[in-house]
Formats: structure tokens, C-alpha cells, sequence
């Protein structure tokens, strides 16, 4: 007898599950991706504010972080499981001290590279230590800002799967099902969702980047030509 | 007793370390295979699947990088390579591997990782290459060298801070992706945890998180002074080479 058929990619296999199985895991993954970066974001930004503002505090601060993320997911939620439980708050706690560490290191970066004339002019000016930082150092570090926030969603997104571990992985579920039964359909498109996932929210945040940050954007080529020939006028 | 408890209990007993029966298990084909009851045979288990994914991907990766740089082509290609195995969730090649005809176990496991392990050495090596000053391949066209003399004379020995980088963060990435082998049926030191949480014993859970962290960390800072000292003696005081520390 022929083995049955097991193809890698099956309109029937989506059409079945859509309801339940496939849109369940993905509203997971979406919500724990979501929800991990912007606690961290909560997290992250005093605490980079704070590197930079002691700057005795920045080296712990940093070389801690770099330490940090040395150390597996895998085990990372090892090390949390047996006091977190199994499941959803280990996996959360996980992923949001991974992208702590992406948005601290970005935003420490991006504050440092401020041009130290507009901070002259910003004091010239007489501008408050707390103004100083919302309306002067904090728009200038926007890109760097902007940077690690598409790198952490991104590695959020590909680190929900591991997840898995501890019986909460979203789509990593569905692999791993998938594996379990032997069934190259459910392993794809899982797979082909994840991937997906990662670039609509990188674009995304692409795009919310060039609406907050008017002055990168560069124009269309004609736009950048007028104004050359302007200019050299 | 506590999960802290337990874990001391699970590292400080010689048999977890040792195995019941020895490091190694008799197989049914007459061969044998690494014993998963001990810390030992999984640890060099999972330093071998590590050793041959970063050789692997070394093979491939370097040669390529350092022509591709050579010649300052593919830039883009780099790019796009790292930022794709980026969004690709390990798990998702591991279980496809795995329910391929490759199979189960640790196959799957060393291709998944050695995929995982090209983007870095490729783009280390091919930024090595290219970022090379011009006018330190200008004096080298004027000392009469061929392209290949120029390739390998000057500007591989002026990359290779930014190689040993690539093969750093490799290596450490590749350690820390080993244990992902446990979910598909492979060995190494993921197996202490996978089987800690499918008994329910969380102590071992946690010594396994200790020992896997451990080897990480440490496998971070041997090569952190191994790339310090495969730097050239000339380069070594030179601030460009601080970039790539």
C-alpha cells in the first residue's frame, strides 16, 4: 500500500482550521509579540534615561544587558519556568527581557549620538533638563530609537516559538503539532505565517517611523533633483 | 524541598553527571550512542553538533564572503540573508528539517543551525573585506601585486578582526540554538530540560537552564580571548580595529 499523501502546503488543511486552529494560534503570537515589546518599551526607556543621565549606572546597565542576552531562550525559560509556572507569564517574562535588552542598548546609543551642538543650543536657549530630553535628545535618537524597536518585534515574533517549551508558543504550537503528527502542512504554513507576521509588523513600524520622523524622509527622486537644482541656483 | 533544593540535588549527584550506565548507550545496530541519563556525554554531544554546524557553515560562508567582498558585490544579498534568518523562527526550520527526509534527531538539528550560522560569518567577512581603505589597495596596485596577492595579503589580513567577530557571534548563536534539538528527538544538553518539564521535575529543569546558560556564557568569553589573539600584532594598538571588538 502507498504511504498516504502528505504535501507541504494544502488549501484543505487551511480551510478546515482556519477558525479554530490557525487564527487562534495567530491571534497568540500577535498578542504576546505585542504586548512583550511594549511593556519592554515601558521598561526600557526610563531605565536608558537613566544610564545616560548617571552615568555610573550606564556600564552595569549595559554590560549586564550584554549578558543577558548571551543566555538562551531556551534556557532563559528554563531557568524562569520552575517559579513562573508553565505557560503564558513565563513566555512573556522571557520575551520581554530579550527585547529589553535590543530597546535599552538602541535608545543608550541613540541618546549618545545626539549632536552635542543642538544640546549647546538647546541650553543656550534655556531649555530645562526634562524639556531638554522630550523636545531635544529623545526626537534626535528617534531612528536609533526606531531601529532597535523593528529588530526587537522581529526577534519577538521568531522567539514566540519557542515558547513551545513551556506549552505556549502560539504558532510554535502549530509546528510543533505539526511535527508531532507528522503532518508537513500544518508545519509550513505555520511557518509561512510566522515569516509573514515578522515583515508586516517590520513594515509597519518602518512606515510609523516615517510619520513620526518627517525629516528623514527623503522624497521621490524628482523632489530631490528640484531641490538640487535649487540649490545650486 | 524546594525547585532550588532540588536543582543542587540534581548537579551535586555524580550519577547525573557520569550516567547510570556510562556516557554511552549501546545502540540496536550493534553501534552506540551518546547516553542521555548523563550531563558529560550530552555536553560533548552538544559541543560536536555545535562544532560541525559552524564548520559547515564556515566552509561555505567564508570562502564566499571574502571573494563576494573582494569584489565588492552582493552587498544587498548579505543583507537580505541576515535579515531573513532574522524573521525565520529556529523552531520553524527544525520541525521542517525534521519532518522531512532528513528526518528526526540530530541531522536536522546540525543543518537548522548551520543555516542559522551562515548570515553572520557572510556578512562579517564580506564587510571585512570591502571596508578595506582605498587607498591601502591603491598602494598595493602600485606595488605591482596581483588581485590575488592583494585579496590575500592585504586585505584578508586587514578583515580578519571582523572575521573572528563573525565567528564568535556564530559560534555563541549555534551553542544557543543546540538545544532546540531536544524538541525534535536530537540530544545535547537540551534534553536535561525537555525531560525536566515532560516529568514534571522542575529542579532539573532548572539545573538544566543553570548548565546551558553556564556553557554559553563561557563558550562567550573563551572566544572573546581567542579573537583577541588571532588579531595581527600590527592591527592590535590600531583604533580601527576597536570597531570590531
Amino acid at each position: 500500500m502507498d504511504a498516504p499523501d502528505n504535501p507541504w502546503f494544502s488549501w484543505q488543511y487551511i480551510e478546515r482550521n482556519w477558525d479554530e486552529e490557525i487564527v487562534g494560534a495567530l491571534t497568540k503570537h500577535i498578542e504576546l509579540t505585542l504586548l512583550a515589546v511594549a511593556i519592554a518599551v515601558a521598561i526600557a526607556l526610563p531605565m536608558a534615561i537613566l544610564a545616560r543621565r548617571v552615568p555610573r549606572l550606564s556600564g552595569p546597565i549595559m554590560g549586564f544587558t550584554g549578558a543577558l542576552y548571551t543566555i538562551p531562550s531556551f534556557a532563559l525559560f528554563a531557568l524562569l519556568a520552575p517559579f513562573t509556572g508553565i505557560g503564558r507569564t513565563t513566555v512573556l517574562i522571557g520575551l520581554v527581557m530579550y527585547a529589553l535588552l535590543v530597546l535599552v542598548r538602541n535608545i543608550v546609543v541613540g541618546l549618545e549620538g545626539v549632536d552635542p551642538n543642538v544640546v549647546d543650543a538647546a541650553q543656550g536657549l534655556g531649555y530645562s533638563k526634562n524639556k531638554m530630553l522630550l523636545s531635544v535628545e529623545l526626537p534626535n535618537a528617534l531612528p536609533s530609537i526606531f531601529a532597535g524597536l523593528r529588530l526587537a518585534t522581529v526577534s519577538t515574533v521568531a522567539l514566540v516559538t519557542v515558547g513551545v517549551v513551556v506549552g505556549y508558543g502560539g504558532l510554535g504550537q502549530l509546528m510543533f503539532r505539526g511535527l508531532q503528527s507528522d503532518y508537513r502542512a500544518q508545519i509550513m504554513t505555520s511557518t509561512l505565517l510566522c515569516v509573514g507576521l515578522a515583515l508586516i509588523l517590520d513594515l509597519l513600524l518602518l512606515f510609523a517611523g516615517r510619520l513620526a520622523m518627517p525629516w528623514t524622509r527623503t522624497g521621490s527622486r524628482r523632489q530631490v533633483r528640484k531641490a538640487r537644482e535649487r540649490n545650486a541656483v | 524541598m524546594s525547585v532550588v533544593e532540588e536543582a543542587w540535588a540534581y548537579l551535586t549527584t555524580a550519577d547525573n553527571w557520569t550516567g547510570a550506565n556510562g556516557i554511552t548507550t549501546p545502540t540496536f545496530d550493534g553501534g552506540w550512542s551518546w547516553a542521555n541519563d548523563s550531563i558529560i556525554a550530552l555536553g560533548i554531544e552538544h559541543m560536536l553538533m555545535s562544532f560541525a554546524a559552524v564548520s559547515i557553515a564556515g566552509l561555505i560562508a567564508l570562502p564566499l564572503g571574502v571573494f563576494l567582498g573582494h569584489v565588492r558585490k552582493g552587498g544587498t544579498g548579505t543583507v537580505i540573508a541576515s535579515n531573513v534568518s532574522r524573521a525565520m523562527p529556529t523552531l520553524a526550520l527544525l520541525t521542517l528539517f525534521a519532518a522531512s527526509s532528513i528526518g528526526f534527531g540530530n541531522n536536522a538539528v546540525i543543518i537548522a543551525a548551520a543555516i542559522f550560522a551562515f548570515p553572520p560569518i557572510l556578512t562579517n567577512a564580506f564587510t571585512g573585506m570591502s571596508d578595506v581603505d582605498a587607498d591601502v589597495r591603491d598602494a598595493a596596485k602600485g606595488l605591482g601585486m596581483t588581485r590575488f596577492q592583494m585579496a590575500t595579503k592585504v586585505e584578508l589580513p586587514l578583515a580578519v578582526p571582523l572575521i573572528a567577530a563573525g565567528f564568535r557571534i556564530t559560534t555563541v548563536q549555534t551553542v544557543a540554538t543546540v538545544p532546540l534539538a531536544a524538541l525534535v528527538a536530537g540530544g545535547g544538553l537540551g534534553v536535561i530540560i525537555n525531560e525536566g518539564i515532560a516529568t514534571q521535575r522542575y529542579g532539573q529543569v532548572l539545573a538544566g537552564g543553570i548548565i546551558v546558560a553556564a556553557v554559553s556564557l563561557v563558550t562567550d568569553a573563551a572566544l572573546g580571548r581567542l579573537q583577541k589573539r588571532v588579531i595581527p600584532a600590527q592591527l592590535r594598538h590600531d583604533g580601527r580595529v576597536k570597531a570590531a571588538a
